[in-house]
């Protein structure tokens, strides 16, 4: 480790494996490894904030400086079917072509 | 013609008074970026006919009155800024042609439909795109190892990074292809790099620029600014590409004073606080020094130094980390391979789920992968009270250290870096290393202040003098001010030796 000696937090090969299915992504053995072992480094880090005395505090950090200036909410112009098809891996007429998700096509979510 | 392109205001006023042309200011900075692209790496792509063609219109501009505030001035932009195909009628009418990567794979071939606001901008007022410049992945990093396209090197010494993740647009500046260049900084890639490539970095007030097309990292800290020659071009580009856009629900309405009108004035009765962490003993010995030679020249220029206590600074990085990879993980559901972008070429009974992973597994470099997982496992059942929650808490009270301490300190100074640029592959093993390269301007991310890094000194590795950054912070869209003292500093500083080791001449 870098500064200070921070307490590492282990990060378990399970939860790697969970998270990785949340972010849907595909890891291999080898890496739920190496990334177990960065995680863990990481969150035993950031795991130092457990401490502080946050009393005083609101959960206001989640607003940034200076906004609140929301548009109507009315249509505006968008692009157009042929230019978002234009940028699709696969299409057909106006629509973006995917994987059978019904009938044995492996699933959606 | 003897025009030097590490001065955009010399440049705009000999296209004004077409004492030189935008097509001979851009042929010379194209020759210079074939001089010192080969060592460098700084561009992704590069805009030759396009940019002849763009020159050709400022000048017919010029010709016919106009007084463009960037008149062909070369500009370099960072490749997770987007660039449209009908940008503008050139190149056949195929503009600059779209082409995004924000140093990922997973982009590689995208278009853009449309052009990011502080782009077009910059083109409306006559400056003229040279090229889009190299990142960290999605703007994942600290030194631009971390681009699916190769690694940009530093012009001081090309065995060190440029910093990161606006990498190629720091050493294009550097290395003096062009004298203004657009970054984006969501925990100092602006700053970070103009300090490792010894530029000027201005990371403005979140909501001062807008992010309409600026491909997003951390959609609350994340903002577009100018790196720059000197500090009087960096205040130019700002008033160009600041101000209010309807695309952008967070850009402010603040109005946009004239930057370069606001850097004459004085330092006297100026405050200057200066946190306890600026001079932690891990810092670089060498910068120690440059730092307290840097206050001894505030003092000099009327300015009275104070320490200020900040304990909540020494969180930032822990904060950073949960925050700004929470929101990576949520901004980067959207590559799936199915809209736009890499798609996996699936094998025979493979689904929707499979397209997913594999087009997002295949597509993701290392570092973006490692930062996606962080952040979903710090929003996950169960632990985001523990990591999200508790982070937002220490940004709120960060805001407030840093506004009680502004509220009696016009400027808070720290060093931008806590050392100078370091070797190649140097840091790539640890992440967290790499994380804490970002020690003093993280904070000012979480707490949406406007900073600068303005070169302040030089440290000597293998015989090779490296810049040194200091890092002014000021009061939400005081850029003015914070921007004068730049200025006064910057002058009264003198020049930094010789140069670049790369340096197109």
């Amino acid at each position: 480790m870098t500064e200070g000696g921070n307490a590492r937090k282990e990060v378990s090969a399970e939860d790697v494996r969970h998270v990785a299915r949340l972010a849907r992504l595909r890891l291999s053995e080898e890496e739920v490894g190496a990334y177990r072992e960065r995680l863990s480094a990481i969150v035993g880090y950031v795991d130092r904030l457990r401490g502080l005395d946050l009393s005083g505090a609101d959960a206001m950090g989640e607003q940034p400086v200076g906004v609140g200036d929301l548009g109507a909410d009315a249509p505006g112009p968008t692009l157009s079917p042929g230019t978002l098809t234009a940028m699709a891996p696969d299409s057909y007429e106006d629509f973006v072509r995917v994987p059978r998700v019904m009938d044995g096509g492996g699933g959606g979510a | 013609m003897t025009l030097a392109l590490s001065d955009a205001r010399s440049i705009v006023h000999a296209v004004h008074t077409q004492e030189a042309s935008a097509r001979e200011v851009t042929g010379k900075a194209l020759r210079a970026m074939g001089t010192v692209e080969p060592r460098l790496r700084a561009f992704l792509c590069a805009f030759e006919a396009e940019a002849l063609r763009a020159a050709d219109l400022v000048d017919a501009r010029v010709e016919a009155g106009e007084r463009p505030a960037l008149a062909g001035v070369p500009v370099a932009i960072k490749d997770n800024i987007c660039l449209g195909p009908d940008l503008m009628k050139v190149g056949d009418g195929r503009g600059y042609g779209g082409a995004t990567t924000a140093g990922s794979r997973i982009l590689r071939g995208y278009r853009s439909p449309f052009t990011a606001t502080a782009a077009q901008r910059l083109i409306d007022a006559g400056a003229i795109v040279l090229g889009k410049t190299n990142l960290d992945e999605f703007g994942m990093g600290s030194s631009t190892e971390h681009s699916a396209f190769g690694v940009t090197r530093n012009p001081w010494d090309t065995s060190r990074v440029p910093g990161g993740s606006s990498g190629g647009s720091a050493a294009a500046v550097a290395a003096g292809v062009c004298p203004i260049s657009l970054g984006s900084d969501t925990g100092g890639s602006i700053r970070q790099p103009a300090a490792h490539c010894g530029v000027v970095g201005l990371k403005p007030t979140y909501g001062r620029v807008s992010r309409l097309g600026l491909v997003a990292y951390a959609s609350s800290l994340d903002q577009v600014g100018p790196i720059a020659a000197n500090v009087a071009d960096a205040a130019l580009c700002l008033r160009v590409i600041a101000g209010h856009d309807a695309g952008d629900a967070t850009s402010a309405r603040e109005p946009v004073p004239d930057y370069e009108e606001s850097l004459r004035g004085a330092c006297d009765g100026l405050v200057i606080g200066v946190p306890g962490q600026a001079r932690s003993s891990a810092n670089d010995p060498e910068l120690t020094d440059a730092f307290e030679a840097s206050l001894h020249v505030l003092r000099g220029l009327g300015a009275e130094v104070v320490s200020v206590d900040m304990p909540m600074l020494d969180h930032a990085i822990a904060a950073y980390y949960v925050l700004a990879p929470a929101e990576a993980s949520s901004n980067l559901a959207r590559y799936d391979g199915v809209r736009y972008g890499q798609r996996a070429g699936l094998s025979a009974g493979e689904g929707l789920r499979d397209l997913y992973e594999r087009s997002r597994s295949e597509g993701f470099g290392d570092e973006v992968k490692r930062r996606i997982m962080l952040g979903t496992y710090a929003l996950s059942g169960g632990y985001y009270d523990h990591y999200y929650a508790t982070a937002t808490r220490v940004r709120g009270l960060l805001r407030d250290a840093f506004g009680r301490a502004l509220a009696t300190c016009g400027v808070i100074a720290t060093p931008a870096t806590p050392g100078p640029a370091f070797p190649i592959g140097g840091k790539t093993a640890d992440p967290l290393a790499m994380y804490l390269e970002d020690v003093y301007t993280v904070g000012v991310n979480l707490a949406g202040l406007p900073a600068v890094s303005v070169p302040m000194g030089m440290a000597r590795r293998d015989a090779k003098p490296l810049p040194l950054g200091l890092q002014l912070i000021g009061a939400p869209f005081q850029e003015a001010s914070l921007l004068r003292v730049a200025a006064m500093f910057e002058r009264a500083r003198g020049p930094l030796g010789h140069g670049p080791e790369v340096r197109a001449t």
